[in-house]
């Protein structure tokens, strides 16, 4: 999608599976075979047994605002131009918390421990961004 | 037991520089000698960070034409510095040398460099989940600021009585960036950068650098001064965790009780704080977590004028990040101004009967990951 302005992932072999579920509009949360942790972000290894055995399981994409700011000023590539902006910590219903933006309502509604839901942006062919928006 | 000396200390004083980053850091090493009493050729353990083209620890010693037998180059963010005393004092201890020289040098401000609101990229493997959104150094601090808001009922005006203190101390020192006073209402409304955050919530931008001589305990009789005593020391890291992080506990619940036991202290010996006030939040947390009040009620303690002269804890009593200077990386500034105090050179910003201060430097965001590093400083 020509004009997308804001910074892409650069995807690795290790978290292609995690993009690839984007693609598929299901956000993926990795548990561990091993040990039974679950981890986001994702990676090769599972952080708390630092073995390899993770599969990917989708996430509901249901969870609690934990944090968020409302961004008047940067100098972030694309966001610059759609101020005010939300940068949030989300907490999924999975027990992990997700760095993301909070889209599709005003800035000013935003609270702590509001109920949001996961939606994805199809930004290019092979990249969809999730992001969150409130449960109505 | 004191294991390290700190012997000599310099801030470069201009606040906007023609000087490059190399001649920052050479002038800071010869002032900060000079302040010590000793000259190059004493110097064999060298400390910077690692990193940006003129700062990494070769860059530098080749520019100073020194040759340590031990060379240090731990980068962890602001906090470094900090925590390259730590490790110059583990450094003498260990017999690997005796006089340990640490530098720092930045053109942020002559550079244009916004540190608060640029893009932040790591050039990591977590930036693919994390650039994307949006995110600045101020939005990661403004993320625990809101937290903080919804957990204990902390105020803007709370926060605000930081800005307020180290302002005060600021139009104290006469080569702080702005000195003139400020009001609770004048951070209030001043113009919104990432909410709660205000402008006057966030650290200026400017130029800067310095330098600092840490000695082994047997060179006292040789330095010109009276030396300042680490007492103790400790670091540590927080992070993302998996996903599974409480935001509020910074690194500083983890130095601080382990820094003030080694030195043998207690919060209520401490005559001055130097902490990190890369924001207001950055300074309310990290009280808490040090000991200074409990968890939750750090926005009542910082009002009533406790963290200005004359309260029961002034801190940042340079003018701090807050007004005085703030390169990118502190973390040196908060040692020299503590040193200074603990010789009773603070001039006209001199804290009464300073024997014990203490020095919190934190590296990184809040938000994500960051790494904070604690002193107890005694005077001679
Ligand atoms: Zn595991």
């Amino acid at each position: 999608m020509a004009g997308y302005a804001k910074p892409l992932p650069e995807i690795t072999d290790e978290s292609r599976p995690f993009w690839e579920g984007c693609r598929r509009h299901e956000f993926l949360v990795q548990r561990c075979r091993a040990c039974g942790a679950r981890q986001h972000y994702p990676r090769g290894v599972c952080a708390a047994c630092w073995r390899d055995d993770l599969e990917w399981l989708p996430s509901a994409g249901r969870g609690r605002i934990y944090s968020f700011t409302v961004t008047h000023r940067t100098q972030a590539r694309g966001f610059r131009d759609e101020l005010p902006y939300v940068l949030a910590w989300v907490e999924l219903d999975e027990g992990v918390q997700v760095l993301t933006n909070v889209v599709g309502c005003d800035p000013a509604a935003v609270r702590v421990g509001l109920a949001v839901r996961v939606t994805f942006e199809d930004v290019t062919p092979e990249i969809s961004i999730p992001r969150f928006t409130p449960v109505s | 037991m004191t294991h390290a000396l700190i012997a000599g200390v310099h801030e470069f004083p201009e606040r906007k520089t023609a000087r490059s980053v190399l001649e920052i850091q050479a002038l800071s090493a010869r002032a900060a000698l000079d302040d010590a009493g000793l000259e190059p050729k004493d110097v064999d353990g060298y400390f910077t960070v690692a990193g940006n083209p003129g700062v990494g620890p070769l860059a530098t010693v080749d520019y100073l034409n020194l040759t340590p037998r031990h060379v240090d180059g731990t980068t962890i963010g602001g906090s470094s510095f900090v925590a390259h005393v730590n490790h110059a004092a583990a450094a003498i201890a260990g017999g690997r040398c005796r006089v340990a020289l640490i530098t720092y040098g930045s053109t942020s401000r002559s550079s244009g460099v916004a540190v608060g609101t640029r893009e932040r990229i790591s050039g990591e493997y977590v930036d693919q989940f994390e650039a994307l959104y949006g995110i600045s150094t101020v939005g990661l601090y403004a993320l625990i600021a809101q937290r903080h808001m919804h957990e204990y009922g902390t105020t803007g005006a709370q926060l605000a009585e930081i800005a307020v203190a180290c302002r005060r101390h600021a139009g104290l020192n006469p080569v702080a960036l702005y000195r003139d006073p400020i009001t609770v209402d004048d951070v209030l409304r001043s113009p919104m950068i990432s909410s709660p955050l205000h402008l006057l919530d966030c650290c200026v931008i400017t130029d800067g650098g310095g330098a600092l001589v840490v000695v082994h305990p047997d060179l006292a009789r040789d330095l010109r001064k009276p030396p300042v005593r680490l007492l103790g020391s400790a670091e540590a890291v927080a992070h993302t965790a998996a996903g599974r992080r409480d935001y509020l506990v910074s690194a500083a619940a983890q130095t601080g009780p382990r820094a003030f036991a080694a030195a043998g202290v207690s919060p209520a010996d401490v005559a001055m704080a130097m902490i990190y006030d890369s924001f207001t939040i950055t300074v309310l947390v990290t009280l808490e977590d040090l000991g200074f009040c409990k968890k939750g009620e750090g926005g009542a303690f910082v009002g009533g004028g406790r963290l200005q002269l004359g309260g029961a804890l002034p801190i940042n009593t340079d003018g701090g990040g807050l007004s005085s200077n703030h390169p990118g990386m502190r973390g040196i500034f908060l040692v020299i101004e503590a040193v200074k105090q603990l010789r009773g050179e603070g001039g006209a910003r001199q804290v009464p009967d300073c024997r014990v201060a203490l020095v919190h430097g934190t590296g990184g965001a809040f938000g994500t990951r960051h790494s904070g590093a604690t002193l107890v400083l005694g005077a001679a």
